[in-house]
């Protein structure tokens, strides 16, 4: 069964980019990722490519034979086109070094993308459930059926006082990270991120500028995941990040952008109205200063001074114009200077351009 | 990833850029200076960097020891070239060698008090031996051994359906 959208791309997109859920002004969406192994089989980098195929072979069967969600895809990496390996990644359903790797490898996604486990990553499993906005509780939950579900099929290697072990020792325990994506643009243009994230640094948190996973970088898109992952139980961690870390950061952002629209409210407003103008009227555009500009026209959605764009089409846009994406789309490979025109095309659509 | 860090020359993974008057300036930074440039903060200290800063502050007592992990025959030395394990047995194998660095990284806990699988650990002997058996397998098959290769698979199917 073919994934539904390797074939047309836009069709799709998963839950989290629905631009719905808790604090979702600020918080961009949530995931929770358990890594786990198989008790028995050596980790991957002891293992030969027959081991990681016969261990792929049983993953790949076991998962399907799982409750773990209605419909769920399996999706072969290693015999997948390169645009469709890009595409994961900008999904963000595969990690690059997944995408990138040589060996037997896969991952199983469900219908809604919510739920995606890569086969043969750093270790056997990694089950991830990535949300729309704050939905930590949601989303750990969630996890937790699908971990249940894999167990009730597969023995994982588990120590008395190291708990679940893992091929690298900084995810021993819990094998659970919990990482929240941010969007901060008030607090970078008010040059009051460093203070912010010094507060992270006391939490013993990894905060990264990123947008994702390392596919593109937009100076306003954080990444706050925890550091460690043992000796914490599950639901302390995520608790601590629900209750106390992700609304500190969204306190010190609305703080932030309420200080702008007090005392710079037509410099911010210019900045914000110009993005889209020149959204709306580019005929070349590069991913990297699409990015840059769609990220002030979701503040200024989230802020209300644009009303006839939603954050769903402002979502769905940092996904689309993508490199991968935008040439699935168009249904062929393309230059960079076609991309260019094809993205400024096709961002004058959604955007409704202005006339001419 | 072939870009440096503006700052010092090292490897650069994070890339930031900013559009001043219609001009795209980009920047890369290594880790380190991304942090003190404030575009991003405590970055996940990767275990290789926690071990260089190990040595670096003499905590490696261990000396000359270098323990191997009699099921996998992964070198204490090879993992931290790798930073990354070669079977769960390494835990205990290097048990000693490790706990300071597990501490390290993990923020001083060294017990795990989170969920526990309803059908906990299983068979730990029936475990160990099948890794063994699995570890002879790959060497046997290097050695294109391929007759004792297959009598060990017997075993592993055996041994995994009981
Ligand atoms: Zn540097
Ligand atoms: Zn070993």
């Amino acid at each position: 069964m073919t994934y539904p959208f390797l074939g047309d791309p836009a069709q799709y997109v998963g839950e989290w980019l629905c631009g719905t859920g808790p604090m979702v002004d600020v918080a961009v969406s949530s995931r929770v990722r358990l890594a786990r192994n198989l008790a028995g089989i050596p980790f991957l980098s002891r293992c030969s490519v027959g081991q990681k195929r016969e261990l792929e072979t049983r993953l790949r069967r076991e998962i399907a034979a799982c409750p773990i969600a209605e419909k769920v895809f399996y999706i072969d990496i290693s015999t997948s086109a390169e645009v469709d390996r890009r595409l994961l990644v900008e999904r963000h359903l595969i990690s690059r070094e997944h995408a990138e790797a040589e060996h037997p490898r896969g991952v199983a996604v469900s219908a809604d993308e919510t739920v995606a486990i890569m086969v043969n990553e750093e270790d056997h499993l990694r089950i991830q459930v990535l949300r729309s906005g704050l939905q930590l509780i949601e989303t750990a939950q969630r996890i937790q059926q699908v971990d249940d579900a894999l167990e009730d099929r597969l023995d994982f290697v588990f120590h008395s006082r190291y708990g679940y072990l893992t091929a690298c020792p900084t995810n021993v325990g819990t094998g659970l990270r919990v990482s929240v994506m941010l969007h901060l643009p008030a607090l970078k243009m008010t040059g009051e991120i460093e203070k912010a994230f010094r507060a992270a640094r006391d939490l013993q948190l990894a905060v990264r500028g990123l947008y994702g996973e390392g596919t593109e970088a937009t100076g306003d898109f954080f990444q706050v995941s925890n550091q460690t992952t043992l000796g914490k139980k599950e639901e302390d961690i995520i608790e601590e990040f629900r209750q106390q870390i992700v609304p500190r950061f969204v306190d010190y952002e609305r703080r932030a952008r309420d200080g702008l629209l007090k005392r710079q409210n037509t410099a911010l407003e210019d900045k914000i109205f110009r993005s889209l103008a020149l959204l709306r009227s580019t005929r070349m555009i590069g991913s990297d200063e699409t990015m840059y500009l769609l990220s002030l026209v979701r503040l200024g959605v989230s802020i209300e001074k644009i009303k006839d764009v939603d954050l769903r089409t402002v979502n769905e846009l940092f996904l689309l114009t993508q490199p991968a994406h935008l040439q699935r789309m168009l249904k062929r490979e393309m230059d960079p200077q076609t991309r260019s025109a094809a993205r400024a095309e096709y961002l004058r659509r959604r955007l409704g351009a202005s006339s001419s | 990833m072939d870009n440096k860090c503006d700052k010092c020359g090292k490897p650069a993974p994070i890339h930031v850029f900013d559009i001043i008057q219609g001009q795209k300036i980009e920047k890369h930074y290594c880790n380190q200076c991304a942090v003190s440039e404030g575009v991003a903060f405590h970055y996940h200290m990767t275990l290789s960097q926690i071990l260089e800063e190990f040595v670096l502050q003499g905590g490696e007592q261990t000396g000359a020891l270098d323990p191997v992990c009699d099921v996998c025959g992964m070198r204490f030395s090879e993992f931290r070239q790798q930073s990354l394990l070669g079977c769960p047995h390494d835990y205990d194998a290097f048990a000693e060698a490790m706990l300071p660095l597990l501490e390290r990284a993990q923020g001083g806990a060294t017990q795990h008090v989170g969920k526990v699988p309803h059908r906990a650990g299983g068979d730990q002997k029936k475990h160990t031996a099948l890794l063994r058996l699995r570890a002879e397998l790959k060497n046997a098959i290097v050695a294109e051994d391929y007759e004792k290769a297959a009598m060990l698979r017997d075993q592993i199917k055996e041994l995994d359906n009981t």
